[in-house]
């Protein structure tokens, strides 16, 4: 089983076994990501109090999810980097980071825009906007000490344990944000209970929220790709392929 | 182990008392940033008062932060850091050891003085004391935390700028309440609840902090 793992999670074995998997990533998440935007620009109903304006929420709220999954998933993968030092982990976090940040950067930036209409501001400090904000700066601080230290086993290590400490901070940081101040809508989808919101405009925000993960998907299979592409640049498996170009 | 723990402690202290006009850089820094918001925005009491909590907060925060260098630069600098990860004792015990007596010499200051920033912010007294207990609460943190940064970058060249982006957001929920605690008892309002969520992040910071320290210390002395 070990060995398997070991095997299985080498960079020359997922860069093969990756190629495939990003192409039917990627034509699906277009395919969903089209018709969800369909069906929540142009069929979904317009909200009795929000008006058209409401719709940059399918957009908002799926970027906003995936900035949160995306830092889940570069801490445990970092955790898997630490503990077993499995290098794909590591890559995969590295990789993780640039994509995360820029999806909080989308969520604030669609937050903003919509904030206008609706609070009569374009930024309002609202506990979700903030701690958003802040889940913003945590990124950028991962990737500046990835990008600090020289030696990238190292830098690996100390960035992934960075990632660790913010995934305990996030729920304080979270709560104690929502505490001190809150405008923000309360939270319309949740799993346990019946959703407060349409089934029309539900669907179309489901379908972009599966679209944005798929996307996701692609992205982060690209960019570990290169990762490893570059870290392995002198290994044998590497030059071989460039050989053969 | 108590004893490895009391006697790092004491050279710590002794260390630091050996250079006594650096000691007290962070306090001047401290009564300093707090003098400059007067002159900046008013000096009128109403407007003093009401900015004061977040502005002493911030300040000591800001101490805090800069201070924070010489947790483990020098020790890394001579390599007694590399002995004190051979030594058999636990890592996690030399570390809080160390954190503690960072407190004692930046910490536990900030804290004496704090009142009499209260009172040149104008905070009624109530807010004073309130001021004292929150700092006293939460400082500890603000070492403690700061130690895991400081061990990731203290390999780092200039390391200080990167330091406060990884650290400074770990802070704001510290600062939310320390801050929130002193504004709400200036209006004659109980603080029990915040005062009990810095002392439940003390308990929490001081379980965990001194291992997440001690492995990044070991990730910086494997480079």
């Amino acid at each position: 089983m070990w060995h398997w793992i070991q095997r299985f999670s080498s960079p020359k074995h997922f860069y093969g076994m990756s190629a495939p998997l990003i192409k039917w990533f990627s034509v699906s998440a277009l395919l969903l990501g089209v018709y969800g935007l369909y069906l929540g620009l142009f069929v979904a109903p317009t909200d009795y109090q929000q008006g058209e304006s409401y719709r940059i929420i399918f957009i908002h709220v799926p970027a906003a999810w995936m900035s949160m999954f995306v830092y889940m998933v570069m801490a445990v993968s970092s955790g898997i980097g630490i503990i077993w030092q499995i290098r794909l982990a590591d890559m995969v976090a590295a990789a993780s980071a640039p994509i995360g940040a820029s999806f909080a950067f989308v969520a604030l930036v669609t937050g903003s825009l919509w904030g206008k209409p609706m609070w009569g501001a374009y930024w309002v400090w609202d506990a979700r906007l903030t701690s958003e904000l802040i889940l913003l700066f945590l990124y950028l601080g991962y990737m500046a000490l990835q990008s600090a230290i020289e030696d990238q086993r190292s830098a690996d290590k100390a960035s992934g344990l960075l990632a660790i400490v913010g995934v305990v901070n996030i729920p304080i940081i979270h709560y104690s944000v929502e505490w001190w101040n809150t405008l923000h809508q309360g939270a319309t989808v949740t799993k346990f209970d019946k959703p407060s919101m349409h089934i029309d405009m539900l669907i179309p925000l489901l379908l972009m929220a599966v679209a944005f993960k798929l996307f996701y998907a692609a992205l982060v299979l690209v960019r570990t790709r290169n990762e490893a592409l570059y870290r392995d640049r002198n290994r044998r498996w590497v030059r071989e392929l460039v050989e053969r170009l | 182990m108590l004893k490895a723990y009391y006697h790092l402690l004491i050279r710590d202290l002794r260390l630091a008392l050996r250079s006594r006009h650096e000691l007290a850089n962070p306090l001047i820094f401290f009564v300093l940033v707090v003098t400059l918001f007067p002159l900046a925005v008013t000096p009128t009491p109403d407007a003093l008062q009401t900015m004061a909590p977040g502005v002493i907060w911030v300040s000591a925060l800001l101490a805090v932060l800069l201070s924070l260098d010489r947790l483990f630069k020098l020790d890394y600098e001579d390599g007694s850091l590399d002995q004190l990860m051979l030594s058999p004792n636990p890592l996690m015990i030399l570390v809080l050891a160390k954190v503690t007596a960072h407190w004692f010499l930046t910490g536990l200051p900030l804290v004496i003085i704090a009142p009499l920033l209260g009172i040149f912010m104008s905070l009624p007294a109530e807010a004073v004391i309130v001021l004292i207990y929150s700092l006293l609460l939460g400082t500890p943190v603000l070492s403690l935390v700061g130690a895991i940064g400081v061990s990731l970058t203290v390999a780092v060249n200039r390391g200080g700028v990167l330091l406060s982006l990884i650290i400074l957001p770990l802070y704001i929920p510290i600062l939310i309440f320390g801050a929130n605690a002193v504004d709400v008892a200036a209006d004659g309002l109980p603080v029990t609840g915040q005062l009990l969520f810095l002392g439940a992040v003390l308990a929490l910071a001081l379980s965990l902090a001194p291992l997440a320290t001690s492995v990044a210390l070991r990730i910086t002395a494997s480079r």
